[in-house]
C-alpha cells in the first residue's frame, strides 16, 4: 500500500520534534506471539507504537466461495476450520442458520447435547486464550496448567464423537450421535475439579502485582467505541455492555437454562480477563444444568437433510407427512429449500458468530457469508495499540482473542 | 614482598591449576543447572522434564552440547562479521573473570585482590558490551531493540546493586570478600541479612535483573522480541550466550551468599544451639546457600509474568535506588553508634 506509506512519511517529516525518529518493523506472519499468521506493520518510535496496520489473508482458503458449490450439509465440516479452537460453536451456528432456513426444529435431547458441547468448547477456547495470553505476558506455568485441563475437555470430545478438534458433531437438525451415559457422568465429575483449577489460575494471576501492572489501564476501549468498532463477546462485555446472543436471541436449550452474563467496567485488559474467567464459571454451570436436565429421546430431527440433500431413505416418510420440501436433486433449480436471505447468529467463544445465507431454492447456498468476530476484532487493533509500548501490543493481541482461521476464512 | 623466580613459577602454576579446577566445576554446574532448571520447572508445571537421554535424562546436557556444537554456524548477511563473533565471547569472558576473585573456601581463591567487589562490579559493567554488540552486530531490528533494552536495564540496575553492596562494605570495612565473610561470622547475628534486610532484598531483585532472568528477562522477551539480542545467533555462539547467562547466575548467587548470608560460616547462635554443625565442611555450607539461590532463580521464573520495560525502569529509579540509599544510611547510623 504505497499511498499509506507516504502518509506516515509525511507525518514523520512534519513533526516539530527533531528527536522523533520512527522506524518501521514487520511483526509476523512468523512471530511467536501473533497467534497464527497475523502480520502487523508497525511504526515504532523507540518502543512506542506510532502506527500499526494489520495485514491479513495468510490463511485464506476461500471457504465462503467453496460453500457455494456444495450442498448445505456438505458445508458443515468446513465450518470446523473456522475457529478451530471451538469447532462445536461454529457447527452449531451453521446448523442453526440452515435449520432456521429449512424450518427444522431439533428434538430436545439434541438441543441439550448441542448446548452442552458448545459450552464445553467455550471453556476449552477460553482456556487456550488464557494459556497464550499468560504466556505472552510471561507467565509460563499458567500456559501448561491450562493445556492440562483443555486436554481433558478434548478427551471428552473424543469420547462423544471420535474427533478432538474438527469435530463436526452438531449437524443440521440436532447432533450426529447420542452420548453414552458414562461419558456424561465423567463430564459431570469433571466440573467441580475444573472449578478448583480456575481458582488455581486466579491464584497465580488475579492478584499478582506484575500481572496487574501489565493489564490494568492497557488497551482501554470505551463502551461506545467498542460498539462502533463492532466488538462482540467478552471483548465488548469487558467494556460494560451487556450483550450476549445467548441471552438476547436465545437458541437451542439456552432459554431453559439459568446463567448470568458477566460484564466488566473499565474496558481494559484486566476486565476482559476477569470477564472471561467468570464466563468459564458460567459455562460450567450451564454444562451442569444440561446434564441434570438432559431429556431422553432422539438426538436428531426426522427430516434432517442427508449429505446430498436427496433424502432417498427418508423420502417415503417425509412424503407421508406431507413434507416434500427436501425431495429432489440438489443442484437443479427447484424449490428444494425456501427462497430468501437469512442472518442467524450464535454466541461463539470469541464473540457473535453470524452466518448469512442467501438461498436461491437449490440445495446449495447461493452465497454464504460468515461474520467472524476475529475479523472484526482485528480492525480495532490499531486503535487499541496506538501510543502503547511494543510489549503491550502483544498483550492487546492476546486480549482480543484472535484466531486467524476464522479471520481469513 | 620480593619474589624470586622459583616462587613466581610456583605461584603461576598454582593459579593456573586453581583456575582449571574452578572453570571445570563451574562448566559442569552450568550444564547441570540447565538440566535442573528443566526438571524443576517441569515438576512445577506438572510435567516430567527431560527423561529420555540416559537414566532420568541425566545425559541431556551432553546431548544438548553435541547438538549445539554440530549445528551449522550461520552468519547473517547483514551482520557485522567481526563484532558478531566477538560479542558472545566478550559476554562469556567478562562473566568467567568474576570467578577469579570469589573465595570458595577460606584459603581457596585464584586471585586474592583487596578490591574483589570492585572487580566484580567492573566486569558486570563490561558484560553489557557483549549484549549491546550482539544486538547491534546482528543487523536485525529485533536484536537491536533487545540489545538496547538490556543495556538500559543493566546500567540502571547496577546503581542500586552497587549502593546496597556499599552497606556490606561499610559493615566489614573492607573490599575483600574474605574479610566480609569474616566480619559477618564475628557479628551479632552471624550474617549481614538481619541488620540489612532492605539491602538484601534490593540486591536480590537487582541480581535477577543483572542476570536477565524472569521476571526481568526483557532483553530476550520471547513474546515480543522473539529472542532479543540472541535472535540471529545459533549453534555454539548461542550456546556461549547461554553459558554466560548461567555462569552469571552462579556469580550472583555466590556473591549474595558471601555478602549477606555469611558465606561458608554459620551464625554463632546456630552453632551454640547445635554444636554438631561445626563438623560440616565450609564448602558444603556455601554450596547449600548457592544452590538455594539458584533454585530461587528457577522458581521465580516458573511463577511470575514479565515486567514491561518502563515499569522495570520505574522500579529501579523510583523504588530500588532510594531503598538502597536508605539501607546505606541505616548501616552508617549503626556504625556511628558502635
Amino acid at each position: 500500500m504505497p499511498e499509506r506509506k507516504l502518509q506516515y512519511k509525511e507525518e514523520l517529516f512534519s513533526t516539530e520534534d527533531p528527536f522523533f525518529t520512527p522506524f518501521e518493523i514487520q511483526m509476523g506472519p512468523q512471530h511467536p506471539s501473533t497467534h497464527g499468521v497475523l502480520k502487523l506493520r508497525l511504526v515504532l518510535e523507540g518502543e512506542r507504537i506510532v502506527d500499526c496496520e494489520p495485514e491479513i489473508g495468510f490463511l485464506h482458503r476461500g471457504l465462503e466461495k467453496l460453500a457455494e458449490s456444495m450442498s448445505y450439509t456438505q458445508v458443515l465440516p468446513l465450518t470446523d476450520r473456522l475457529d478451530y479452537i471451538s469447532a462445536m460453536n461454529n457447527n452449531t451456528g451453521y446448523a442453526l442458520a440452515v435449520e432456521r432456513l429449512l424450518g427444522i426444529e431439533p428434538p430436545p435431547r439434541g438441543k441439550f447435547l448441542r448446548t452442552m458441547v458448545c459450552e464445553l468448547a467455550r471453556v476449552a477456547s477460553h482456556l487456550l486464550w488464557l494459556a497464550t495470553h499468560a504466556l505472552d505476558i510471561g507467565a509460563m506455568t499458567v500456559f501448561l496448567y491450562c493445556f492440562r485441563e483443555r486436554e481433558k475437555i478434548l478427551d471428552f470430545f473424543e469420547d462423544i464423537c471420535g474427533a478432538r478438534l474438527t469435530v463436526s458433531y452438531p449437524k443440521i437438525g440436532g447432533v450426529r450421535l447420542d452420548v453414552e451415559m458414562g461419558t456424561l457422568e465423567r463430564i459431570y465429575d469433571f466440573l467441580p475439579e475444573m472449578e478448583k483449577r480456575l481458582e488455581e489460575y486466579e491464584g497465580l494471576l488475579s492478584e499478582n502485582r506484575i500481572w496487574l501492572e501489565r493489564t490494568r489501564g492497557v488497551g482501554v476501549i470505551s463502551a461506545e467505541e467498542a460498539i462502533a468498532y463492532g466488538l462482540t463477546g467478552p471483548s465488548l462485555r469487558g467494556s460494560g455492555v451487556e450483550y450476549d446472543v445467548r441471552k438476547h436471541f436465545p437458541y437451542d436449550a439456552y432459554p431453559d437454562l439459568d446463567f448470568e452474563v458477566p460484564i466488566g467496567k473499565n474496558g481494559d485488559i484486566y476486565d476482559r480477563y476477569l470477564c472471561r474467567l467468570k464466563e468459564m464459571r458460567q459455562s460450567l454451570r450451564i454444562v451442569k444444568q444440561c446434564i441434570e436436565k438432559m431429556p431422553s429421546g432422539p438426538v436428531c430431527a426426522e427430516n434432517s437433510p442427508d449429505l446430498d440433500m436427496l433424502i432417498s431413505k427418508r423420502a417415503p416418510v417425509a412424503m407421508a407427512k406431507g413434507e416434500i420440501a427436501f425431495i429432489g436433486f440438489p443442484f437443479e433449480r427447484v424449490n428444494l429449500v425456501p427462497f430468501g436471505e437469512l442472518y442467524s447468529a450464535v454466541e461463539g467463544a470469541k464473540g457473535e458468530l453470524g452466518f448469512y445465507i442467501v438461498s436461491d431454492g437449490t440445495g446449495k447456498p447461493y452465497r454464504l457469508h460468515i461474520r467472524a468476530p476475529s475479523f472484526v476484532h482485528i480492525s480495532a487493533l490499531p486503535k487499541l495499540a496506538k501510543g502503547h509500548f511494543l510489549a503491550d501490543l502483544v498483550s492487546i493481541i492476546g486480549t482480543l482473542d484472535i484466531v486467524m482461521g476464522e479471520c481469513d476464512r | 614482598m620480593v619474589l624470586n623466580s622459583n616462587d613466581m613459577v610456583h605461584l603461576a602454576l598454582l593459579s593456573f591449576f586453581k583456575g582449571l579446577i574452578v572453570l571445570g566445576i563451574m562448566l559442569f554446574h552450568a550444564a547441570y543447572t540447565v538440566y535442573a532448571e528443566r526438571k524443576i520447572i517441569g515438576r512445577i508445571q506438572s510435567r516430567l522434564g527431560p527423561r529420555e537421554v540416559g537414566p532420568y535424562g541425566l545425559l541431556q546436557p551432553l546431548a544438548d552440547l553435541v547438538k549445539l556444537l554440530t549445528k551449522e554456524d550461520i552468519l547473517p548477511k547483514e551482520a557485522d562479521r567481526f563484532l558478531f563473533k566477538l560479542a558472545p565471547l566478550l559476554l562469556l569472558v567478562t562473566t568467567i573473570v568474576n570467578l577469579s576473585v570469589i573465595p570458595f573456601y577460606p584459603d581457596f581463591i585464584i586471585a586474592d585482590v583487596h578490591v574483589g567487589i570492585l572487580v566484580i562490579l567492573a566486569f558486570a559493567g563490561l558484560g553489557v558490551y557483549g549484549v549491546i554488540l550482539g544486538g547491534y552486530a546482528s543487523g536485525s531490528k529485533y536484536s537491536l531493540l533487545g540489545g538496547l533494552r538490556s543495556a538500559a536495564q543493566m546500567l540502571s540496575y547496577e546503581i542500586p546493586l552497587t549502593v546496597s553492596l556499599a552497606g556490606v562494605i561499610l559493615a566489614a570495612e573492607s573490599f575483600r570478600l574474605g574479610d566480609i565473610v569474616e566480619a559477618q561470622a564475628n557479628s551479632l547475628f552471624g550474617m549481614n541479612l538481619f541488620p540489612q534486610v532492605i539491602g538484601f532484598l534490593v540486591f536480590l531483585i537487582c541480581a535477577f535483573a543483572e542476570t536477565n532472568r524472569a521476571p526481568f528477562d526483557l532483553p530476550e522477551a520471547e513474546s515480543e522480541l522473539v529472542a532479543g539480542y540472541m535472535t540471529e545467533y545459533s549453534g555454539f555462539r548461542m550456546g556461549l550466550f547461554f553459558l554466560g547467562e548461567y555462569i552469571s547466575m552462579y556469580v550472583m548467587a555466590l556473591l549474595i551468599s558471601l555478602c549477606y548470608l555469611g558465606g561458608w560460616s554459620l551464625p554463632p547462635w546456630m552453632l551454640s544451639l547445635l554444636p554438631i554443625l561445626k563438623e560440616i565442611p565450609p564448602v558444603l555450607i556455601l554450596l547449600v546457600k548457592v544452590y538455594f539461590f539458584i533454585f530461587l532463580f528457577i522458581w521465580v521464573r516458573a511463577t511470575f509474568p514479565r515486567y514491561r520495560f518502563d515499569q522495570l525502569m520505574r522500579l529501579s529509579w523510583k523504588v530500588l535506588i532510594p531503598l538502597s540509599f536508605l539501607n546505606l544510611l541505616i548501616v552508617m547510623f549503626f556504625k556511628l553508634l558502635t
